[in-house]
């Protein structure tokens, strides 16, 4: 049996995580846990959370998780949620500049005080709520309309350092990554685990993702 | 494409059962709350928001356990409220599914809870719930005040000054309850809703009053809410919550369909 481990590295609320998938997958083994040895032995990792980056790359560090994300990151199926995705760049505004994982290059922005919608509106701080996400082609959007909505929930974005690893881009002020792909690895500012049918639809996807990117024939 | 506008039904729960009944005909348990939330999320509600009103400490421990039953089903983001005293209660609710937590009368008591709160568990799922009233003579300028008690209890807070003190205390979001309103099917308090809207940074929940679809439509063109929320209209199967979505699209509110 195909093993998903949900990264726990005390960084708030995995139980939706792990049910959603334990949903879209009955036939998977959704694990829980923040043992190193844990990750290097699953067949593909989930690295969720919420809260502030300081403290994310804190509790990475202190619990030994940095080199077996990093190598998760190499070499199986890796879906980045949230913070999970922030924490994967180089950089981060919060917390007055925090060092992240550098595994994917680029840096974390505040959306700042004066963000400004279309119709010169102020825009509200935090991003909450359902934006629509313009989808470039991956396995993981398969059988997910273009522009559907996702749920999100955040004040900072991520600002890549290549333009061709955004798998999806959302409106908000500013045009931001709201999916990022690399080889095995993909990455979501929004919450699949809460983005009802789509959102389902997403994960069960990635339990059944090879962790490779084929052309598409479409 | 922007970000849609959000409805919300809102569900009071005592001691793990839905009061101020709901009446869908074909439900199998219409006390249930997660049967109702499931009954939401398929009509296309955006979140769910859930009061709970017991009173006492065994409760609790029901709640917690219908937390993590709605959160097992119903996977879109999730609200509880209501007897929120220290920070061990926000993480058995968050521990148990909840995505946020709504914060009312500790606040009141203790403002930097609300600080402690958002530095342990982040400003994302920090909702600070506020009853207003109207202070203000007739002929004087507009001001409303904190209630606390079901609007009974005065506590002399200016709305629109506390409202901008929790989000710089680290409020992520701001639930406003017009206790003028609330019960009265005469629709929202547009004024307060869009002075409070004005004088924050976070998005704002308007609540209390809604009897129509139009009035959803106002809250947020008029109140400039960010998301509405509603109970007796959609508990007593007057409108589903497709229905009132069709309708806000209709008069040119951005939502979810």
């Amino acid at each position: 049996m195909q093993r998903v481990v949900v990264v726990d590295y005390g960084m708030g609320n995995l139980h939706s995580v792990a049910k959603a998938l334990g949903r879209v997958a009955p036939e998977v083994e959704v694990v829980v846990g923040g043992d190193p040895a844990l990750i290097d032995d699953a067949d593909r990792v989930v690295f969720p959370g919420v809260g502030a980056i300081r403290d994310c790359m804190g509790e990475l560090t202190r619990r030994g998780l940095v080199a077996p994300l990093r190598r998760a990151a190499d070499e199986k199926p890796l879906l980045a949620i949230c913070i999970g995705m922030q924490a994967l760049m180089d950089s981060s505004e919060e917390n007055g500049g925090t060092q992240c994982l550098s595994i994917l290059p680029g840096r974390v922005r505040h959306f700042g005080p004066d963000l400004q919608g279309g119709q010169g509106d102020t825009l509200k701080v935090p991003h909450m709520g359902w934006n629509g996400v313009r989808q470039e082609p991956h396995p993981l959007w398969r059988g997910i309309g273009q522009d559907t909505r996702f749920y999100f929930v955040h004040s900072y974005y991520v600002e890549p350092a290549r333009r061709e690893m955004v798998a999806g881009s959302c409106e908000y002020g500013v045009d931001f990554a709201a999916a990022l792909a690399r080889g095995n690895l993909f990455a979501v500012q929004f919450h699949p685990e809460k983005s009802h049918t789509a959102g389902l639809q997403l994960l069960a996807n990635f339990v059944a993702w090879d962790g490779r990117v084929r052309e598409c024939a479409c | 494409m922007g970000l849609a506008r959000r409805i919300i039904p809102c569900l009071d729960v005592d001691r793990g059962r839905v009061v101020k009944g709901v009446r869908f005909v074909d439900i199998r348990d219409a006390g249930d709350p997660v049967e109702i939330a499931r009954r939401y999320n398929e009509q296309g509600a955006d979140e769910i928001t859930f009061l709970d009103i017991t009173a006492s400490h065994e409760g609790r421990e029901t709640t917690l356990a219908v937390v993590e039953r709605m959160a097992s089903e119903v996977f879109i983001p999730l609200t509880v409220g209501g007897g929120i005293r220290e920070l061990g209660d926000i993480r058995n609710l968050l521990n148990a599914g909840a995505d946020k937590v709504g914060i009312n009368t500790a606040a009141i008591q203790r403002p930097e809870f609300v600080y402690e709160a958002a530095e342990r568990f982040g400003s994302q799922c920090i909702v600070v719930a506020i009853d207003a009233k109207k202070a203000s003579a007739h002929g004087e300028p507009l001001r409303w005040e904190i209630f606390t008690h079901g609007g009974r209890r005065a506590t002399g807070l200016d709305a629109i000054e506390w409202a901008r003190r929790m989000v710089a205390l680290g409020a992520g979001e701001i639930l406003l309850t017009s206790m003028d309103r609330d019960g009265t099917r005469d629709g929202f308090d547009l004024v307060l809703t869009r002075a409070i809207s004005e004088a924050v940074s976070v998005p704002v929940i308007a609540s209390g009053g809604v009897g129509t679809l139009q009035h959803l439509v106002d809250g947020v063109v008029e109140g400039h809410a960010d998301a509405v929320l509603a109970a007796s209209i959609f508990h007593f199967g007057e409108f589903t919550i497709g229905e009132a979505k069709a309708y806000m699209a209709a008069h040119g509110v951005e939502v979810r369909l």
